[in-house]
């Protein structure tokens, strides 16, 4: 691996709750390097989408603070900036510049008062200092990049004109509009049907094959992680559980979360099967605890079928299983 | 058949300030259900997969067609027979945060549609309660509390200890796991199954997603624009899918296993409106098989073997 775009170094994020700071997110490590995409999988609760609000500082300031650790992003100038050291006016002029940025609903992110192009332009105007003829002639130019056929009009709609597929296309040519070194992805497919998600992630592939750029990729559906992702990490209660090559650790999961997640994703044809045998869908028991009631120890120790008395005692350290392969838990030669 | 839906349409004409098309949303869809068995309804945003599980419930009125549901049309039924009928039908929301009100203590939820139907007395009711609590292995305790102080996966049981607590004979469940993650999804479909075959339950399942209704359903109703594609029993969709739709649909779903990361059929182009659905075909804007044909002429269901069907020309 190259040297690293992004890289996370011991990351913790506190939310002030009921008087109580707790850790939504705790000992990140993290690194990608360009033309790579990592995929950080998560269920709710799991600290995925704190930890790439922390990277982009959109943390909501009045109840959450990074606590600890350092996140860095190298430059398009090659030089290594400290995110976490940057005041707001920094952080303003690297996101949507260095750091493109896509998340779950086109809609929301998107100003329905303006035209696509207007929306698209206006960082190419902001970071570059285009005219706004240039700009604009760029914007009609990122549109066919995303694959909206006949650029020009499209250009002229505004966003509720445009169909779902069609608006995250708009803000992934948005997101690209100044060449970032960074993309961040937040369950950008999440909200699309099925047959537009596969078009979307196709064209993600496409893009970064020309582009270059790194791409983290947060998501809880580990299908996607298999499509897209050269590496995976699983997080788990504000943690990171298990971390490596996606192919790797989905053929052979060292955390007994990661196994009990993959065996839950319903397989085509496989469950009638299950069905025909009297045999349930595998599942994982109970339910993820709340960050006021996190247990001692291993957070998953509860719901784990491998528990032992000694999984109770510390968290355990995400330990070497393997070149490039790290997983928190204290048996995983066993799983 | 105990409920059986026969060219079933429901028209949404524009009302008060809204301007433009009549809205398609179900356009002649039939099938049926035998007692005691499951079928699936899949399909993407604007298939009208909710508006046909509404209609079926009479939660909506139907624009054409018929519904029965065992021997009764329920088109017919006046509005206090209406409410008699729906104590034997049930409907499971998607969202278990919003289909539970916040003021009202699980006991409450639980025991509003006895209140209305009036059956038996307030204990009867009271112990009815803890008993369908049980049947969806929540423990007694939760009575006396308020839905916040539950996870996703305990409000969707919720959800259904309350349709099964007036002891309904027919469910319609309406995306009831799309909300939910991923390991509690699996936990809900085997208690949902587990219940059904208990209970004797009659259903219909609704949802976008083809992956999770196979464990449960015994057939499977494939929908796109409002119109049926394809029907066959659960196997046999899975193992030999014949409307090109339905094959795009199964190779769209990213499989995890990355061995079996075969090379995906991509549709190009979006979802057509409802309020204007292309001619003939609905599908052929995107069918990578589409012919001048398929433009003029509205497919028929051709069988490809016991209870499989589907409508396509050209295969």
């Amino acid at each position: 691996m190259g040297a690293p775009v992004l890289e996370i170094a011991g990351l913790r994020t506190v939310f002030r709750i009921a008087g109580r700071e707790l850790a939504a997110v705790a000992d990140i490590d993290l690194a990608i390097a360009s033309g790579e995409t990592l995929a950080l999988v998560g269920e709710s609760g799991s600290g995925k989408s704190v930890t790439s609000l922390s990277i982009m500082g959109l943390l909501p300031r009045r109840v959450a603070r990074i606590e600890a650790g350092e996140i860095r992003l190298r430059r398009r100038s090659g030089a290594v900036e400290r995110l976490t050291m940057l005041d707001d006016e920094g952080l303003r002029q690297l996101r949507g510049n260095e750091i493109g940025m896509i998340f779950q609903e086109p809609m929301t992110s998107l100003n329905p008062v303006y035209t696509v192009g207007e929306q698209i332009a206006e960082p190419i105007r902001i970071h570059q200092r285009l005219p706004r003829r240039e700009a604009a002639a760029r914007a009609v130019r990122l549109l066919a990049d995303v694959g909206i056929p006949d650029p020009e009009r499209r250009a002229r709609q505004f966003p509720h004109e445009l169909s779902g597929g069609m608006r995250q296309r708009v803000t992934i040519a948005m997101a690209l509009a100044c060449d970032p070194e960074l993309l961040i992805a937040d369950e950008p497919t999440t909200a699309l049907d099925v047959t537009i998600q596969a078009q979307v992630l196709e064209l993600l592939q496409q893009l970064q094959r020309d582009r270059g750029m790194a791409i983290l990729f947060v998501t809880h559906n580990l299908g996607v992680v298999a499509e897209i992702a050269d590496r995976v990490a699983v997080m788990y209660a504000g943690r990171i559980v298990e971390t490596g090559p996606v192919a790797e650790v989905f053929a052979h999961p060292r955390h007994p979360y990661t196994r009990g997640l993959l065996a839950s994703i319903p397989r085509l044809g496989e469950a009638v099967k299950l069905k025909e045998r009297g045999e349930p869908l595998p599942a994982i028991a109970g339910s993820v605890p709340s960050l006021m009631r996190l247990p001692a120890g291993c957070a998953f120790a509860p719901r784990c079928p491998m528990e032992i008395p000694a999984c109770r005692a510390a968290v355990p350290t995400l330990e070497q299983v393997g070149p490039e392969r790290r997983a928190r838990c204290i048996r995983w030669e066993e799983v | 058949m105990f409920v059986d839906v026969r060219n079933l349409s429901k028209h949404f004409a524009p009302t008060g300030f809204s301007r433009g098309p009549t809205v398609r949303a179900v356009e002649d869809v039939s099938f049926g259900i035998p007692r005691g068995k499951v079928v699936g309804l899949v399909g993407e945003s604007g298939s009208g997969k909710t508006t046909i599980g509404r209609s079926v419930l009479r939660l909506i009125e139907p624009t054409s067609g018929e519904v029965r549901i065992d021997g009764t049309d329920i088109r017919v039924l006046s509005a206090a027979e209406l409410r008699k009928a729906r104590q034997r039908m049930q409907y499971v929301f998607q969202d278990p945060y919003a289909s539970l009100s916040p003021r009202m203590t699980i006991g409450q939820i639980l025991t509003e549609g006895m209140d209305i139907q009036k059956l038996g007395t307030k204990a009867d009711r009271r112990r009815k309660a803890a008993e369908v609590l049980a049947l969806v292995e929540m423990p007694e305790d939760a009575l006396n509390r308020y839905p916040h102080e539950f996870s996703g996966g305990q409000r969707q049981r919720i959800g259904l200890a309350r349709a099964l607590a007036l002891e309904p004979e027919f469910i319609v469940a309406d995306e009831p796991v799309s909300a939910l993650d991923v390991s509690i999804q699996a936990q809900v479909i085997n208690l949902m199954r587990d219940l059904q075959l208990r209970l004797g339950l009659t259903m219909l399942f609704i949802s976008h997603d083809l992956a999770v209704v196979e464990y449960i359903c015994d057939t499977v109703v494939v929908l796109y624009l409002g119109r049926v594609m394809e029907i066959a029993p659960a196997a046999d969709l899975y193992a030999h899918p014949q409307h090109p739709y339905t094959r795009a649909l199964l190779s769209a779903i990213p499989s995890p296993d990355p061995e079996k990361r075969k090379q995906r059929q991509i549709l190009t182009g979006d979802i057509p409106s409802p309020s204007s659905p292309p001619s003939g075909c609905v599908f052929r804007t995107r069918c990578p098989m589409a012919a001048s044909e398929c433009a003029v002429v509205n497919p028929a269901m051709k069988s490809a073997g016991e209870g499989h069907f589907y409508a396509c020309l050209r295969v």
